[in-house]
């Protein structure tokens, strides 16, 4: 807490002030980085990203894959695998409870959503992380969705995309969390020594046990503009080393710079560029050799 | 109070005490106490013994931790004969935190991967306190590599409080070192037996810790996040991690029965560091046994069977 939250007094001031950024709710917003009032019908249809200041706010996983994806021919992957409380992990809830609250808040079974579908004409299995549920993060329905869903892109020579979002490995499913790391990583090995592109796109935030293996290990790693992306949250970083972090620390710009992701790509270019990116890596192995992109816009 | 002894052992380290006086008493009389000690010593391995097998998780974890628990050094020294180190990952530099190279395990080569925390201060600064960085991982990777390609089997040493979390780490690509670690030792063809030796924290220990046999000293623990951490991010405060430690089941007990471990190499009476060559013994001869069987495996069978395990985590 700062010494400005401790002196300022608490209660009736900072209510009004939340009541009136809320008015009217639903149709106003603002950005949150630099603070201008957004129309929520004109913010929708710019993809979530500020017409101001070119902010790009964080999206659900399911309107993610919504805007990615063909209209037409989509298939949802996977999801016979639920969440299982293995260790009957209990804290000051029950994991159990968590995972109902967190259903019933974001609408979806866990953390991870995956589609086969097609991207201007081309099949692809695309896979978002829902932040929104349980911190976006990674426990065994994550991995063994991946996992399924890479196996039926290798099985049937599909390219693979998947946008991150998430915390890290979950805590509540403990070591069964950490092993999807190992999943997840043995089975993007297998598209990789069989020729099938994986594209991973991190979009703001990617930690931990994510970021440490499916997020980083794409053909081409990709990330939003100014998502954050790292293996430790910048307070554990400043905790340990005790000093102040650089501006711009653990930014998207900061991992091209440091040579950790090919390029970064604005939400309005994901379709055109990852579709080009597609095309490209494959044509030499398609069986009829037809560039999708060519015909289909 | 000794502080040799953790809390709990307190009991432990007041008969041990009064054992001393005893002997020292017995050295300058005629009176013959040698039963009376004798005795005693008994009543003390008792002890040792029922307040070891109920042990709380966080008691594990500080045993874990224990600042005379065996290093990877001390076992690399007593397992493995004709070892030579091999520095650096030949782009950044030479991590001291993991150390490496080639030595015999019964006389057969192996490639030795060890994440050391070293003891005393200025070792703990040099070797980082065992976090390592990036270019240790990579350094790891590299030797990994060599041993496919010269057909040696490749013995992990688990010991870390985590992948190091700085500055330099991160621009350096932490996760993506530990991220290809996995990858490759998912189809590393050699035969990879990883053992958790004191501390194996989250993704900085997983990074040396996939192969075709896991095990665990029994009083070493193994855990997706600090309890501390863990802690941290429940209750706001790091002073609940004994109960963050129970919930995460972090002891080989608990790892076992999950299916997620293969083995647990029992400790002596008191923990590893009461009797490190008795340790040692006891863990040479079960990565003999390891590696022994593990070799006999056709390598591609060896490899499929590592896939499907990884595959069946969870499930």
């Amino acid at each position: 807490m700062s010494w400005l939250e401790k002196i300022r007094p608490k209660g009736p001031d900072t209510k009004t002030r939340d009541r009136t950024q809320n008015v009217p709710e639903g149709v106003w917003t603002k950005c949150p980085k630099c603070s201008a009032p957004l129309y929520r019908p004109e913010l929708e249809k710019n993809l979530e990203v500020c017409p101001k200041c070119e902010h790009h706010l964080r999206i659900s996983a399911r309107r993610r894959l919504d805007i990615f994806l063909d209209k037409e021919d989509r298939q949802e992957l996977a999801t016979e695998v639920q969440p299982i409380d293995r260790l009957k992990f209990k804290d000051i809830k029950k994991y159990k409870d968590r995972i109902t609250e967190s259903q019933r808040s974001t609408g979806e079974d866990d953390a991870l959503i995956a589609i086969k579908g097609r991207l201007k004409g081309m099949p692809v299995v695309a896979m978002a992380f829902e932040f929104s549920f349980h911190g976006g993060s990674m426990g065994y329905v994550v991995g063994e969705r991946f996992t399924r869903a890479a196996h039926l892109a290798l099985e049937n020579n599909i390219p693979v995309v998947c946008f991150s979002a998430t915390g890290g490995a979950r805590m509540q499913e403990a070591l069964i969390s950490l092993m999807q790391m190992a999943k997840t990583s043995a089975v993007i090995e297998k598209l990789k020594n069989n020729g099938i592109p994986y594209i991973s796109v991190m979009t703001d935030p990617v930690y931990g046990g994510v970021s440490a293996s499916l997020a980083l290990l794409g053909d081409i790693n990709a990330a939003e503009p100014n998502a954050r992306a790292g293996f430790a949250g910048p307070n554990i970083i400043e905790q340990t080393i005790r000093q102040k972090l650089p501006k711009g620390f653990q930014r998207a710009e900061f991992l091209l710079e440091h040579g950790a992701i090919d390029m970064i790509i604005a939400r309005h270019k994901m379709r055109d560029t990852l579709a080009s990116l597609l095309a490209k890596l494959t044509y030499a192995t398609k069986s009829d050799g037809a560039d999708a992109t060519k015909n289909s816009i | 109070m000794n502080l040799n002894y953790l809390d709990f052992e307190q009991p432990i380290a007041e008969l041990e005490a009064k054992i001393e006086e005893l002997r020292l008493v017995g050295n300058d009389s005629d009176i013959n106490i040698t039963g009376e000690i004798v005795k005693l010593e008994e009543k003390s391995q008792k002890l040792t013994k029922k307040i070891y097998s109920g042990l709380t998780s966080w008691q594990t974890v500080q045993i874990a931790r224990h600042p005379l628990r065996p290093h990877a050094t001390d076992y690399i020294n007593r397992v493995f004969t004709d070892f030579d180190e091999l520095h650096g990952d030949r782009h950044f530099g030479d991590d001291k935190a993991i150390i490496g190279g080639i030595g015999r395990l019964a006389d057969k080569p192996v490639v030795i991967i060890g994440e050391e925390k070293g003891r005393g201060v200025n070792e703990k600064v040099y070797r980082n306190f065992g976090m390592p960085k990036p270019e240790g991982y990579r350094k790891a990777l590299r030797l990994m590599e060599m041993a496919e390609r010269f057909k040696m089997p490749v013995v992990t040493l688990i010991d870390t409080p985590g992948a190091y979390p700085g500055i330099d780490s991160e621009e350096r690509g932490i996760s993506e070192a530990i991220a290809r670690n996995l990858a490759v030792m998912s189809r590393l063809k050699t035969p990879i037996v990883c053992t958790v030796i004191g501390e194996g924290s989250s993704g900085g220990a997983l990074a040396i810790g996939i192969g075709d046999h896991l095990s665990m000293l029994q009083y070493s623990t193994y855990f997706v996040i600090s309890p501390e951490g863990c802690a941290n991010i429940i209750w706001k405060t790091s002073t609940k991690a004994a109960e963050a430690a129970e919930a995460m089941g972090v002891t080989s007990t608990v790892l076992q029965e999950l299916g997620i471990i293969d083995e647990t190499i029992s400790e002596p009476n008191g923990g590893a560091h009461r009797n490190i060559e008795t340790m040692a013994a006891s863990l040479k001869e079960c990565l003999i046994r390891q590696v022994d069987e593990l070799t006999e495996v056709p390598i591609d069978e060896l490899l499929e069977k590592r896939y499907k395990r990884l595959m069946s985590y969870g499930n």
